[in-house]
């Protein structure tokens, strides 16, 4: 018996102990190694899957790395234009009150470019799910400062590190919108451990059931990595997050109501 | 006869918004059109026919909630006036670009910038010619009655859905703040989930289908050769508009030496210039571009073995003069009359102006 | 027939309903109207107008620069619009308030004391419905029957009550003319 053989014949149903979601793709990411955006995607998928609303789920994708979303999520999709998802959301929500709509968008997106449209979605209590990936920095295009970008941090557009007293401090977008009334469930989560991972899912998870249940807005944020941006390795990109990132952005739930 | 009244240009749009089964209204405050979302507030369409009516946080946010609705297969608008027209161009171009229905009306006022808020028709570039990036064209109607400003509600979503491209109103004060007898139209029920699926299943992302591909409602394709493909597909619908949907009307032109050629609020004017230039003895006649775009090319080359000289008559410093030079091709003298800044012009100054620019030479 | 009217006066006057109240008369007769208002900042506070605009056809422009009656309800109009009456045209005028009176004499003029008789009715509100009774007194383009008509389909139920009043308001002001100039 070939090793192999041994193999394939292990991966049978009874032995099975994980498997892909079929909501997930299997369409090759674009996501640079040690991206978070692709563990999220599949905590997404994972969490449509068992809630069974794969035929009610709409995302909306951004401008930014994860522009391309709708490639590896098997759910009718709309790609918004540069920082409107909450816009698109907005609509989709309120014409269709009984499907699950869920915008999927970055820092530079959602803290920059389209601050206002997420501060109005969340003071009128969309009833959506804001997924919040914040690395810190803008992906896409190559690594430029963001409004999350860390004091002194090196990127693209602060070669020199960031200078909070001429470009602002970071945003801290979770405790902003938590102060909103319209949000009910307000939670910033990582994805760097298995266990993070599992919180995260929880977290997504009630945010799809807030939906269900017309509660209005969950936010959820996801404190990411950029390796690419950063220019670290995947795991010096986790060691950095923990020492500079979670220290100024503390993971936890904020509001929960 | 039907439900008459008299009614406002603007009152008019949100009233037939409602009655055509519209179902979604997406705007920001700004004069002179702000009675349209102010009516649509105190009709409380949700309680009668579902119309779901949002104030939103920006024209841009509007559009992009329009983009949002569109993308579900639904029937939804927006309505602003110029500044607030230039902050949508953004969202208009994704709605061009990823193919989708739309209604957009626009109660011009003058510019540029601030400008005034004073009636004006000094958008026409920007709603015929582009006002955002990439190869894209809207369809453009324009009303120059308060009966048109009703009846072009339901038109222009009819020719968006035939094309799957968002269509504009193109009015201006004079025609949304002034009072005309309308007949109303009588109601049609909004869309049934069932009927959109049977409409716009094909690409709608109003939830993937058992056993059906996900739709997705995008502008984007990073492979240039799909997307000049998709280009090349943008551009066979604009000429199948040219070919089909070309709306025009005459006044007193079969017997016309000369042509006014003018819209909306203009044409109105014209018409009366038509009435003083025959009562002195000039033959003038009116064509009036119903559709911007599509543009009546065709009609106005057809007076050509007729008429001695056009003159465009526009509330702007000349711009649909440009698409009558283009049809008219040098074979008679063009020339264009316009008042702007808000300055509305007589009937009495355009007759002048047909003496000196076409009949004095 | 097509008569072609301009209203101006102060913001407040009631310039715009009193078109408003016309135009729907002109509605109730089968007539095709438009109503133009001046807007904008002007509506605040300041000179307010409105073209009003009847006819048994359909009706060109609804901007113009020359009217067959111009009702002019303060000073400034009558600086602004005297010179924009067609000859043969019809000036009808509240003297309250003007200092310099009509000087054209190749239309008809006539006067009405609004003012005054709103206030003998003990209602300012009256003002406007009294000018128009003026104004058809001179010009009877629409009969009282429509215009009655035109107040119920224009008010809002709740104000119906006020009906009668408005039409006592326009006959005092068709009782109430008085010809300065007639051709």
């Amino acid at each position: 018996m070939t090793a192999t053989t041994e193999i394939n014949n292990i991966i049978s149903e009874e032995n099975l102990v994980y498997k892909k979601t079929s909501v997930l793709l299997d369409n090759e990411m674009h996501y640079c190694p040690g991206c978070t955006h692709g563990v999220i995607h599949k905590v997404i998928a994972e969490v449509i899957e068992e809630m069974d609303i794969q035929d009610k789920t709409i995302g909306v994708s951004p401008v930014g790395c994860s522009v391309l979303a709708y490639n590896y999520l098997d759910i009718d999709w709309q790609q918004a234009a540069h920082g409107r998802a909450p816009a698109l959301a907005t609509a989709t929500a309120r014409l269709m009150p009984d499907k699950y709509v869920f915008t999927y968008q970055g820092d530079g997106d959602l803290a920059s470019i389209g601050c206002a449209e997420i501060i109005h979605a969340c003071n009128r209590g969309e009833n959506i799910v804001v997924v919040f990936v914040n690395n810190a920095i803008y992906g896409m295009t190559g690594g430029q400062m963001a409004p999350t970008t860390l004091d002194g941090q090196v990127t693209a557009t602060s070669p020199y590190g960031r200078d909070c007293g001429s470009t602002g401090a970071p945003m801290k977008i979770s405790e902003m919108v938590s102060l909103l009334p319209g949000t009910r469930f307000v939670t910033r989560q990582s994805a760097e451990t298995a266990g993070a991972v599992r919180k995260l899912k929880k977290a997504i998870r009630k945010g799809f059931e807030n939906t269900r249940e017309k509660k209005g807005l969950s936010f959820i944020e996801i404190v990411g990595t950029c390796s690419s941006g950063w220019k670290l390795s995947p795991t010096q990109s986790n060691e950095w997050m923990k020492e500079n990132m979670f220290p100024y952005y503390p993971l936890g739930t904020l509001k929960d109501e | 006869m039907g439900d008459v009244r008299l009614m406002k240009g603007n009152e008019v749009i949100a009233e037939a918004a409602i009655r055509c089964g519209c179902d979604g209204y997406f705007g920001y405050p700004i004069t002179p059109q702000s009675e349209i979302m102010e009516t649509l507030m105190i009709r409380r369409p949700e309680e009668e026919t579902g119309m779901v009516v949002l104030q939103a946080e920006s024209e841009v946010a509007a559009i992009n909630m329009v983009y949002g609705g569109a993308s579900c297969g639904k029937k939804v608008m927006t309505s602003s006036s110029s500044p607030g027209i230039s902050l949508k161009a953004e969202g208009i171009t994704y709605l061009a670009g990823a193919e989708l229905p739309a209604l957009i009306v626009n109660i011009v006022r003058g510019g540029p910038g601030l400008g005034t808020i004073q009636p004006a028709q000094s958008d026409y570039f920007q709603a015929v010619k582009g006002g955002g990036h990439g190869d894209y064209k809207l369809i453009v109607l324009a009303p120059a009655s308060v009966q048109e400003m009703n009846d072009f509600v339901d038109l222009g979503f009819e020719l968006s859905f035939k094309y799957l491209n968002p269509a504009m109103i193109l009015s201006d004060g004079v025609i949304g703040q002034m009072m005309e007898k309308v007949e109303l139209a009588d109601y049609k029920p909004r869309w049934t989930d069932e009927e959109i699926e049977k409409i716009s299943g094909s690409w709608a992302t109003n939830g993937k289908k058992a056993g059906s591909e996900r739709n997705i409602s995008t502008s984007l394709d990073l492979d240039s050769a799909k997307q000049e493909v998709f280009n090349h597909k943008l551009q066979a619908k604009y000429r199948a508009m040219e070919e089909n949907d070309v709306r025009y009307e005459k006044f007193e032109c079969d017997d016309a030496e000369y042509l006014f050629v003018a819209y909306g609020s203009s044409a109105r004017i014209c018409q009366k210039s038509v009435e003083l230039a025959r009562e002195k003895g000039i033959k003038v006649g009116l064509l009036r571009p119903i559709t911007l775009f599509p543009y009546p090319t065709k009609q106005i080359q057809e007076m050509l073995g007729q008429v001695k000289g056009i003159l465009s008559v526009e509330m702007s410093a000349g711009q649909m003069v440009e698409d009558v030079r283009l049809a008219v091709n040098g074979k008679v003298p063009v020339e264009h009359f316009g008042r702007y800044g808000g300055i509305i012009p007589t009937p009495e100054e355009v007759v002048e102006a047909l003496e000196e620019k076409i009949l004095g030479k | 027939m097509t008569e072609e009217i301009i209203i101006a006066g102060f913001g407040g006057q009631g310039v715009l309903s009193m078109g408003k109240i016309l135009a729907y008369s002109g509605i109730m007769q089968d007539q095709e109207v438009s109503w133009m208002p001046s807007y904008g900042p002007e509506m605040r506070g300041g000179t307010a107008n409105v073209t009003v605009i009847l006819s048994d056809d359909r009706i060109s422009s609804p901007v113009l620069k020359k009217f067959d009656t111009a009702i002019i309800l303060n000073q400034q109009s009558m600086d602004k619009f005297e010179s924009d009456i067609k000859p043969g045209g019809t000036l009808l005028y509240d003297p309250n308030g003007i200092t310099r009176h009509p000087e054209r004499d190749d239309i008809n003029i006539y006067k009405i004391p609004g003012a005054a008789l709103a206030a003998e009715m003990g209602n300012p509100k009256t003002f406007n419905m009294i000018i128009l009774g003026g104004f058809l007194n001179v010009k009877p383009i629409v009969k009282i029957e429509n215009v009655k008509k035109g107040l119920e389909k224009s008010l809002p139920e709740r104000h119906h009550k006020l009906i009668p009043l408005n039409i006592e308001a326009i006959q005092k002001g068709i009782d109430s003319v008085e010809t300065v100039v007639a051709l």
